[in-house]
């Protein structure tokens, strides 16, 4: 009789766990190196790489804009462009929790598949573990990816200069907002969807732009707040944003006035953060509106000489206020 | 919302007040939106705010979540909570770390929640902790009153809701003499209305004005009371007419009357205020978690030098704590005031500590 769960067995390293692979993970995610069944894969790359590392654990495993599968895709892909580096390869390891059904899985490998499919990058090298039920979570996955970095010098925040423009690629905090959702029933379901999304397209098309990139950052846990935060720490700049500049969908601004949230500090995972010289902002902007994940992107702020190594915000009714790296709220599992 | 015009209009008006002005903004919602949109900074010096007693997790008092925590680790009960409960140190331990010691404490955003989690559980106890003033406890009164005809029999409720007004006659009886009028709470006025709010006018002779919450909001109520301060003028008026009616929220008001009865209880900075808390009505007293696990009174000490209580009664600001910013922070706090998101110091911490 054949499990319609994922069991124990599977992950004993035998007859199952090659079941395993063979029928839920070969078939999507087939390459040369995959397919040669080595302990290693063998990998041809060019000089100079980025190679970054990431886990997901987040719950539930499924909510409105994505999947773990997606998001795990997602992450690495753009840590890798946020250095501007082209994304190509990834590793994954699923940790599995007995008792996960075919269905989830092969749902979140599906949505693992398209998302790099549509990022051009290859699944090079995989493990599968299974725990007791109880032991885990339904499935967490752990990421690595390497890619080739495509600019020279690297974006980073001692790159910034007095005068530069911040640029966010679209609307703050629906990650955060849709997974909050999808884990509580605390109002009418609000149209708000993740924002998940490989991000590697719209930094190659800068580049081809000639857009000079001084520092960019993803903005996922901790949101634009703790991002605008650290780039100010690490830059010993002051960064200030103007809060009526900052794009913010409708149902997630309301959602947040009634949970007392703060959109600033929501998670995304499908936004950039990106410090350019202000003269360049205008042609950055052109660039970002063509691409399909930075139709709403706005010029958001400027950095200045001074408070030297703070983020502010200018708020809507002209006062200024902190903004503050997000200190261990009680929320839930987001990524 | 109305232009930068209009800001400058208003903010000219405040400073056209020739005599200092102490205004007491007495809700939580308040004190961070003032914070958080930079207001404070925007005004004349001899306009000084000080925050009021309007954090419900802030008032609680310290025994009050030492009992919390000791339901907590009564085997077989699980607690429901808001999120902002849960990082609070009470004497020994928090709920958070209850929580990694392996308890089943789970945080809530709607009460209506509670009934649910307690059927999907039925060899549980399921305890919520039902923190909150007028705005919340309708929202409490409707899930016991839902619980009870759905005769949900593992559910309990343990009673921590107060009562803002009685709370302000306290504080004025023994503070009225600095401050000067109030910004008064617009969603705790949304449910009772204007009348119970009037004493501060009639009984001690101080302007009050009902705000909304927006900054803008804000700005405007504060105009119109400062003005009132300036001429002498005595009265309880609401600048959120959008929400706020004169006679509050019948049909919530039925309801807390219906579930509830006003109670002695202790709050932190104030003490022991009459009928400023609520406790069941005789029908459903069955759902009382202190009954039901016959939890006897908890006389805690607040922290040492912990400022909270006076903070709590504008007598201090939250920089005048010798703990704020050193040992106490929002990663390390030592009051509730630094935990809760509706918290001055963590309001202070967070928004204006570059000053």
């Amino acid at each position: 009789m054949k499990s319609i769960v994922v069991t124990m067995a599977h992950g004993s390293g035998g007859k199952l766990t090659q079941e395993l692979i063979k029928e839920h993970f070969w078939p999507r995610f087939t390459n040369p190196a995959l397919d040669s069944f080595l302990d290693s894969s063998i990998l041809k790359i060019q000089k100079e790489i980025a190679f970054t590392t990431d886990a997901f654990v987040v719950k539930p495993i499924f909510f409105p804009g994505g999947t773990i599968g997606k998001l795990a895709v997602c992450g690495t892909i753009n840590d890798l462009a946020s250095v501007g580096a082209q994304p190509v390869y990834l590793s994954a390891s699923f940790i599995l929790e007995e008792g996960l059904t075919w269905k989830e899985l092969d749902a979140v490998l599906d949505s693992m598949a398209e998302t790099a499919n549509e990022a051009k990058v290859k699944l090079v090298a995989a493990d599968t573990k299974v725990v007791e039920r109880g032991a885990g979570d339904k499935i967490y996955i752990s990421t690595s990816g390497i890619g080739y970095l495509k600019v020279d010098p690297v974006p980073q925040p001692r790159r910034m200069k007095n005068g530069d423009a911040i640029l966010v690629t679209g609307s703050i905090g629906n990650h955060g907002l849709a997974v909050l959702q999808a884990r509580n029933s605390f109002f009418t379901k609000l149209p708000v969807e993740s924002d998940c999304a490989p991000l590697w397209g719209l930094v190659e098309a800068l580049l081809a732009a000639k857009i000079p990139i001084h520092a960019m950052r993803d903005p996922t846990r901790g949101g634009l707040a703790t991002v605008a935060s650290e780039l100010a720490q690490a830059s010993r700049l002051a960064v200030t944003l103007q809060e009526d500049q900052i794009p913010i969908d409708v149902p997630v601004q309301a959602a947040c006035d009634m949970l007392g949230l703060d959109p600033l500090t929501l998670a995304n995972e499908g936004k950039l953060v990106i410090i350019v010289p202000s003269a360049a902002a205008d042609e950055a902007l052109r660039v970002l509106h063509q691409h399909r994940y930075g139709r709403r992107a706005e010029r958001i702020g400027d950095v200045q000489c001074q408070p030297e190594g703070l983020a502010l915000l200018r708020s809507r009714i002209g006062g200024t206020r902190i903004l503050e790296s997000l200190s261990g709220e009680p929320l839930p599992r987001i990524c | 919302m109305f232009s930068l015009k209009q800001r400058d209009a208003l903010l000219v008006s405040l400073r056209g007040i020739n005599r200092p002005c102490r205004v007491m903004e007495v809700c939580g919602t308040h004190t961070v939106n003032i914070a958080r949109s930079g207001l404070k900074q925007m005004l004349p010096p001899q306009i000084q705010l000080l925050s009021g007693p309007g954090c419900p997790v802030c008032v609680t008092a310290q025994g009050d979540i030492d009992a919390a925590i000791a339901l907590a680790r009564i085997p077989g009960v699980t607690i429901l909570t808001f999120g902002d409960m849960i990082r609070v140190p009470g004497s020994e331990s928090s709920l958070q770390m209850e929580h990694a010691c392996g308890r089943d404490i789970r945080i809530l955003y709607s009460p209506y929640d509670a009934c649910r989690i307690a059927m999907e559980n039925p060899e549980q106890q399921v305890v919520f902790l039902a923190v909150g003033f007028e705005t919340t406890m309708p929202l409490i009164a409707a899930t016991i009153r839902s619980a009870a005809q759905q005769r949900i029999t593992n559910l309990s409720f343990f009673l921590l809701g107060k009562l803002l007004p009685p709370a302000l006659r306290a504080l004025c009886k023994q503070d009225i003499t600095r401050i000067d009028g109030f910004l008064l709470p617009g969603h705790v006025a949304a449910i009772l209305g204007i009348e119970p709010l009037q004493f501060l006018a009639t009984e001690f002779g101080r302007p009050g004005v009902v705000a909304g919450f927006e900054p803008e909001e804000i700005l405007l109520a504060l105009a119109i009371l400062v003005q009132r301060i300036g001429a002498g003028e005595i009265g309880t008026e609401i600048a959120y007419r959008s929400v706020v009616r004169p006679e509050g929220n019948r049909t919530a008001k039925a309801l807390l009357k219906e579930v509830f009865q006003p109670t002695d209880v202790t709050w932190r900075g104030l003490g022991l205020i009459p009928n400023s808390g609520l406790a069941f009505q005789s029908s459903y007293t069955n759902f009382d978690a202190r009954k039901r696990f016959s939890l006897g009174e908890f006389a805690s000490k607040d922290p040492d030098g912990c400022l909270c209580g006076e903070i709590l009664r504008g007598r201090y600001s939250s920089q005048d704590c010798p703990l704020f910013d050193h040992a106490c922070t929002p990663e390390t706090p030592i009051g509730p005031c630094m935990v809760s998101s509706e918290g001055s110091c963590a309001a202070a911490y967070r928004y204006e500590r570059w000053k």
